[in-house]
Parts: C-alpha cells; sequence; structure tokens
C-alpha cells in the first residue's frame, strides 16, 4: 500500500482510522484521500468497514484513532452537525426525508439560518434557483411522498447542497433506481464533480464504479487493499481486489428445460398493509425447470405477491395452483406441505426465529412429519443429527449447532434457511431477493443452489432488484409495475433500457 | 323560534365555551406532544395534578397566578415521568401514559382530602368588554351577553389556538416539530436534537394540562373536589384523534364537548324536544369519556388507522439513533 503523500492538494485526507466495536475492528488505520472535483469509489463487501467509515465521517461515529483532515485542516467531528458545518453531506441509503413535508421544508430542516418565521414563498424560490442551477428539477413545493424514488434522491442531493456540502457521500444510490434513473444520477455527479464537488461513491458493483469513478479506494476486512484508478483496472481486479479471490460473475448455467406448470396464479388481487391494492389481476405460470424472474422497483407489490403465495396474506380475489390443486386463502401449512418453499425478504422475521438454536430453526417446516415427529413429541436427536449434516453440506459457518440463529451473519443465516427449505427438495420456490446484502462470495453461493433447484426440477419464482442477477439466473423475466405484470422479455442483457422502462411503468410491446 | 330555544341555544354556546376551555387546554397541549412523536395517555392525571396544585397555592398564597403557575408545574413534572419511561428508557408508552393517569389520580385524591371542603379559594379574574355591547346589531344582542364578561381563561383558549397553529405551521421550531414525530432519523441527521425536543414537548403538553386543571378549579367550577376532572383527560385524548392533529380542530371538538357536559341540564327547557327531559340521557353523556378512551385506545393500537387519520408517522415509536426506517 502506499503511503499518503500529504503535500497533495487533498479535499479531504482520513489517515490512520481505526474503529474498534465489541469483538470487531471494523476499520483497521484506514487511509483515504479525496482530490477536489474527483468521483472517489469505496468499495468493498458487507462488513468491510465502508459504513464504519463514512458514519465516522459524517459525524456520527467518533473513531478510535486516526485523523481526519480537511483542506489541509485537522478537524474532530462530535456530532452530525459539525460535519455538515465542514461541508460533508451523506445520502443516505434510506432517504433522511421527512414523506409529510414539502421538498423545501426538508431543505431547510435544521438550518438556523434563516429566520425563526418561515417565509415560504422566498424559501421555495431559493430552492427552486438551486435546483436550476444544479439540472436537478423538482418542484419545491411537492410533498416528499408524492415523489418517485429517483426525485426524492435528487432531493436529497439538492439538501447536501444546500447545506453547502463539498464533499458529498452517497451511499449505495443506485440500488433503489431503475437503470434510466442511474443514467441521470450519473450526469448529476459528473456535473457536481466538474464544479469542484467531491463525491464518495459507495457501492459493490463493480460496472458502476468503472462507470462512474475516477479512483477506487478498496476495503476488505477493515483495511484498505488497493486504491487504484478505474483508467487501469478491470472488473475481475477489482473484484479480486474486494473479495480476496477469483469471482465468477455469471453462474454457468445449461439452457432450461421447463416441463409442466407448478405453479399457476390467475387474477390474483391482494391488498398491502395500508388496504391499498397490491396486487392487480395478476396472472403467472411458471414451470418445472425454469426461474421466473420478476422484476421491479421495490414497492410494487413484490413483497406481497410471495406473501399471498405462501399463504401469508390473504387474497382478496383469484387463485393460486399448485400442481393443479387450489391453495389460495388456505393457511401456511398447506402451501408447506405442497412443496412450496419460500426464501424471504425478511430473514430475522420471517426466515427464522432469532432467538432458536440452528436445529430448532432448521426443523420449522418439517417437525410435523416424520422422522422428526414422534407420536406427539420431537424427535430432538434426529433433528440434532439433521441439523449437523445440513449445516455440513450448506457451508453454515458457526461455532455450533446450539448457536442462537440471530448470531450468525447475514450470508450464514441466509445459507441457514436455505437449507431448511431447500432440503426438503420443494417443487416451488419463492426466493424473494435472495441475495440481497449479502457479499460476492455468499451470493455465489446462492445463485449456485437455485441453479441446481432448477436443474433437478423445481419451479423458481425469482424476485429480485438486482437486475444482473434476473438477468444471470432466470430464464424468462416479467416485470411488476403497482401490482401488475407490464410485460415479460426474455433475459438478455441488451433488454436491459427494455426493463428499465417497464419498470418505470411504460408498457413496450414484445418485439418492438 | 321562540323564546326558550333562543335562550337554550345560548346557553349551550356560552357553557360550552366556558367548561370546554379546560378541555382545550389539555387538548391542545395533548396535541403538541403527539406531534412531537409521544404519545401520553396520562393527561387525566396531570390535568389533576394541576387542578390540585393550582387550587393548593392559590388558597395558601392568596394568589390565583401563582397557583396557575404551580399547577402548570407540577403536572410539567408529572409528564416528564413519562417522558422518562417514553424517550429515554424506550418503554411502552401505553403503558405509561396509563400509569401516569392513575398516579395522578391517586395522589391528588391523598394530598387533596384537606381542601375539599373549601369554598373561597382566590379565583382567576373575570374580564369586562363592555365596548363589544356598542357594536351595532350583533353587539347588544350576541357578543355582548356572550363574550362582554367571561373568565380571562376563555380569552387565553382564544389566543392559544391560533398562536399553536401559527407555531408548528409556519415557525422554524414548528418545522423540528412536525419533523421529529414524522421521521426523527431525518431530523438527527439534519442536527436536530430529537431527545432534547421530545422531552421539552412532553413538557409543554405537561404543562398546557396543568393550566386546564388549574382553569377547573380556580375558574371555571372553583372548588376542588376528589376526581375533578371526570374523565376531561381522556376525552383530551380522544380529540386529539379526530382533531387529526390540527388545533383548530381540536378547539371546535373541546367546545362542543363542553357544551355536551351542560346538555342534560338545559334540554330539559326544551320542551320540543323527545326523551329531552329524560334524566337517563345524562347517564349516557357521562359515559362519552369512556367510550371515547376505547376509542382512541384502539386507535392508538392499530398502526393502519392511525396512518389514515394522519397521526404523526412516528407516534409512540421511541427514537434510537443507528436503527433504520424510523
Amino acid at each position: 500500500m502506499t503511503q499518503l503523500d500529504t503535500n497533495q492538494p487533498y479535499a479531504l485526507v482520513m489517515r490512520g482510522i481505526v474503529k474498534r466495536f465489541p469483538g470487531v475492528l471494523a476499520n483497521d488505520h484506514v487511509d483515504l484521500a479525496l482530490y477536489p472535483g474527483e468521483v472517489h469509489a469505496l468499495l468493498g463487501e458487507n462488513g468491510a468497514g465502508k459504513s464504519t467509515l463514512m458514519n465516522i465521517l459524517s459525524g456520527l461515529y467518533r473513531p478510535d484513532a486516526g485523523q481526519i483532515i480537511i483542506n489541509g485542516e485537522p478537524v474532530t467531528f462530535n456530532s452530525p452537525r459539525d460535519a455538515i458545518r465542514r461541508g460533508i453531506g451523506m445520502v443516505h441509503q434510506h432517504f433522511m426525508l421527512v414523506p409529510t413535508l414539502t421538498v423545501a421544508e426538508n431543505l431547510i430542516l435544521g438550518q438556523d439560518d434563516i429566520g425563526f418565521i418561515l417565509d415560504y414563498t422566498a424559501l421555495e424560490a431559493k430552492v427552486a434557483e438551486l435546483s436550476q442551477k444544479f439540472g436537478l428539477a423538482v418542484d419545491p413545493h411537492a410533498k416528499i411522498w408524492q415523489l418517485s424514488v429517483g426525485e426524492q434522491q435528487r432531493v436529497e442531493i439538492l439538501k447536501m447542497l444546500y447545506h453547502g456540502a463539498k464533499i458529498l457521500i452517497m451511499d449505495e444510490p443506485t440500488a433503489v433506481l431503475t437503470p434510466q434513473e442511474v443514467e441521470e444520477l450519473f450526469k448529476t455527479l459528473r456535473e457536481m464533480a466538474a464544479v469542484g464537488h467531491t463525491i464518495i461513491f459507495i457501492s459493490h458493483k463493480l460496472d458502476e464504479v468503472l462507470e462512474i469513478a475516477d479512483r477506487v479506494t478498496v476495503l476488505r476486512r477493515g483495511k484498505v487493499t488497493a486504491v487504484v484508478d478505474t483508467a487501469h483496472t478491470t472488473k475481475a481486479e477489482l473484484a479480486r481486489l474486494m473479495v480476496g479471490r477469483e469471482v465468477l460473475f455469471r453462474v454457468e448455467k445449461k439452457p432450461a428445460n421447463p416441463g409442466n406448470p407448478i405453479l399457476e396464479i390467475q387474477n390474483l388481487n391482494a391488498k398491502n398493509d395500508r388496504g391499498l391494492p397490491a396486487l392487480r389481476n395478476l396472472s403467472l405460470t411458471v414451470r418445472s425447470g425454469e426461474i421466473v424472474g420478476v422484476a421491479g422497483v421495490a414497492g410494487n407489490g413484490q413483497v406481497e405477491l410471495a406473501e399471498v403465495i405462501t399463504g401469508l396474506r390473504p387474497a382478496e380475489s383469484g387463485k393460486i395452483l399448485v400442481h393443479g390443486q387450489d391453495i389460495t386463502n388456505k393457511p401456511a401449512t398447506a402451501a408447506i406441505d405442497r412443496g412450496v418453499a419460500h426464501i424471504p425478504a425478511d430473514r430475522t422475521g420471517v426466515g427464522s426465529a432469532p432467538n432458536l438454536y440452528l436445529d430448532e430453526n432448521l426443523i420449522m417446516k418439517s417437525y410435523r412429519h416424520p422422522p422428526i415427529s414422534k407420536g406427539w413429541a420431537i424427535n430432538l436427536s434426529e433433528a440434532f443429527r439433521q441439523a449437523v449434516q445440513l449445516i455440513k453440506r450448506f457451508d453454515v459457518k458457526t461455532p455450533d449447532v446450539k448457536t442462537p440463529a440471530r448470531l450468525l451473519s447475514g450470508g450464514n443465516l441466509q445459507k441457514l434457511i436455505l437449507a431448511r427449505e431447500l432440503s426438503r427438495e420443494p417443487e416451488a420456490i419463492i426466493a424473494v431477493y435472495p441475495s440481497r446484502g449479502l457479499d460476492a462470495g455468499a451470493t455465489e453461493a446462492v445463485h449456485r443452489r437455485l441453479i441446481d433447484e432448477r436443474d433437478r426440477g423445481s419451479a423458481i419464482l425469482l424476485i429480485s432488484e438486482d437486475l444482473d442477477e434476473l438477468l444471470s439466473l432466470a430464464d424468462r423475466i416479467v416485470v411488476l409495475y403497482e401490482g401488475q405484470i407490464i410485460g415479460e422479455v426474455p433475459p438478455k442483457d441488451e433488454l436491459v433500457d427494455e426493463i428499465g422502462l417497464m419498470m418505470a411503468g411504460t408498457k413496450i410491446q414484445a418485439g418492438d | 323560534m321562540d323564546g326558550t330555544t333562543l335562550i337554550f341555544i345560548f346557553n349551550i354556546v356560552s357553557a360550552g365555551l366556558r367548561t370546554g376551555t379546560p378541555l382545550l387546554f389539555a387538548t391542545i397541549g395533548e396535541l403538541i406532544t403527539e406531534r412531537a412523536g409521544v404519545l401520553n395517555l396520562g393527561v387525566e392525571g396531570m390535568m389533576l395534578a394541576g387542578a390540585l396544585a393550582g387550587f393548593a397555592v392559590s388558597f395558601s398564597t392568596g394568589n390565583p397566578w401563582l397557583g396557575v403557575a404551580a399547577g402548570m408545574l407540577a403536572a410539567g413534572v408529572l409528564s416528564l415521568l413519562h417522558g422518562l419511561v417514553a424517550i429515554s428508557l424506550r418503554g411502552d408508552q401505553v403503558v405509561s401514559g396509563l400509569a401516569l393517569a392513575f398516579v395522578g389520580r391517586g395522589l391528588t385524591a391523598v394530598l387533596g382530602a384537606r381542601y375539599v371542603q373549601i369554598r373561597d379559594v382566590p379565583r382567576l379574574p373575570n374580564i369586562e368588554m363592555p365596548f363589544l355591547n356598542d357594536i351595532p346589531l350583533i353587539g347588544p344582542t350576541i357578543l355582548g351577553p356572550l363574550f362582554g364578561r367571561q373568565n380571562i381563561v376563555l380569552y387565553l383558549g382564544f389566543l392559544l389556538v391560533p398562536l399553536v397553529w401559527f407555531f408548528i405551521n409556519r415557525t422554524r421550531a414548528g418545522l423540528n416539530l412536525r419533523a421529529i414525530g414524522e421521521y426523527p432519523a431525518a431530523a438527527d441527521a439534519a442536527g436536530i436534537n430529537v431527545v432534547r425536543l421530545r422531552y421539552f414537548y412532553v413538557f409543554v403538553g405537561g404543562m398546557l394540562a396543568g393550566l386546564a386543571g388549574a382553569s377547573l378549579s380556580l375558574a371555571v367550577t372553583p372548588l376542588w373536589i376528589e376526581d375533578m376532572t371526570a374523565g376531561q383527560g381522556w376525552i383530551a385524548v380522544g380529540l386529539v384523534i379526530f382533531a387529526g392533529w390540527d388545533p383548530w380542530r381540536a378547539a371546535l371538538g373541546s367546545y362542543i364537548f363542553g357544551a355536551l357536559r351542560r346538555l342534560p341540564l338545559d334540554l330539559q327547557s326544551v320542551s320540543w324536544l323527545p326523551f329531552a327531559s329524560n334524566p337517563i340521557l345524562g347517564t349516557w353523556l357521562s359515559m362519552i369519556p369512556y367510550l371515547f378512551t376505547i376509542v382512541a385506545l384502539m386507535f392508538s393500537s392499530r398502526e393502519a388507522a392511525r396512518k389514515r387519520l394522519g397521526a404523526p408517522a412516528a407516534l409512540g415509536v421511541p427514537y434510537v439513533r443507528g436503527e433504520r426506517g424510523l
């Protein structure tokens, strides 16, 4: 690793940052140096220490050791307010906008250089002027909840600029955007860099990093493994630096060989938690031996779809058939007994019982039947024996079978859930965001398992917001928009734009 | 309309303004607390504390204004107990609020026993506005009789509502208040001290409940008896919900409920209404606070219902920095 040359005209230097949490060394002497006007990517797997480092920079955490230098001047942050004053603005993955307030109100929130009595006309004019200056079109009078996700992100950026941010931290900004919105965001980021703003772009998507960033700092297990120019590197090299070994980007798979319909959904309607329609007349068939990918911006009925199929949410109307048998509005056991596996989005709430041991979590779907059940009782030694086998077979890293599930890392918990669901050789699998939040290694394992299940003859419904995942795994892709299937496309990379448009609600005829 | 009907309407409006004023203070106080994201069901207990402290201090010092200050302070201190549980300890706000209601009720019953017989407490003054009678047409007929001579707390109430509305909707501090009740994480990220502000608004709500109690025992019904609020604190909690967290509608609701308390008495003089003179009507009307409480509790425990009514999104949710979402 190169030594920092502090004589350079850096906009920001973080030097020797150390941050310990109980049992974890989250940042181990991390160095980060940014030139004014550059887009600098911070690349790393989950748990590599990116968020910790950025939370230190934005004043939420205090480092145990190390120094922050802004424009050559050492600074100490005691609160987010200090960081804001020093021109550091963070756009969080979960937007920090109050939904019931207007754009202008959100911008001035926490600012004390405006009068006590708010002059809305003046404020809105100021916001409009700022949004024009940076080409971030947004109506200052609109309430946040009325805006699309892309627009909300624009408001977040605008808010940072309004607060006088010179250094912008973007925390996985593309995760919630359609491909078109990503393009627009990149344009904005380039424009801001061009006028001298420094941008820290946090991501684990290599393509995006290569496209937008000038330089990359790669973190692994709390340490900087490299600082590279994007002009002189490749995706494979970045991946190796990030993961520490070679990574396969596309799972190898044979062409699908679809058989009989297993899962049939007919004219399904369902409501969301707020009582509003979440699924509208949705019909879909998944055949044996195929993976049907469901694309869509989060919140368009994906979670509800999975819940209705698995019996966790009532259907208002319509039918769900498994092998021709109607399981609509039957209890969740109906789906379980007919071989429908569920890999839920919420791993700790729906997918596991965090305080129960691994063996107890593993028998949750099989304890009603022999050999686990023994009359009225549960055959605990059999459960333990099976658990030991499954943990080995599915490579769950744990000190012990008698470990509470909550102590597993995200990737290992997902492997545990896969072990429970897939060991029952399911007829159909409902997988919701199966690799969300997992690092490259664990993601690869999940993908491999799903492909193996497909080849075994399972019918798989894969709900994901990661287009790359869908394109690499699915045999066909349907796009969900406002609870309806708005179109179907084959998983071809060149169709990304079409998929993106459909995700934004544009109907496209197949073959156009 | 005959004479008795006119008198009836006049009586109702007049009674509504007078008996509705303590309710108005309590409702506005709870509204402010809830806009900050804290649910305090202990209004009844805080009102009682305010009523007793106000009465006792006014009696012993001879100054009703010192009584008001003492009442507000007593209720404010009680509210901070709730704040401690709700904000710092992140306990269940419904349970803590209910406990506060009972603590206030029990405490005042014990401490207030020796004040029950006292009738000559120094009261809050009435204010004369004779010029109202000089306004042509409606002056001598409506404005004069209704507003020409009323207790000062009534006018305080009139002032409070627009002030609170303006504060919440048109000032920077009000914006912060709305933000911490809707999405405290966003407020925190913007450099607003969520914990401190929530304590502050819980205290403000408590003080207004104290003012409500003191105006009851020093102006509206100037005496102290055990449990003299008779469920008005519960009505205040319910009114906040049905007012949709808006001060103007809270005021309207308070005056209507104030009128409702007098209704059985006044209705007896209106001959043309059926069962108006039926004595059971009064019994039914006194059930209202408790029905209201049940409905209010149902709403506060059902998230979907709260959202539809426009409740602050973080109402009843403790704020922990670093946790995602609310």
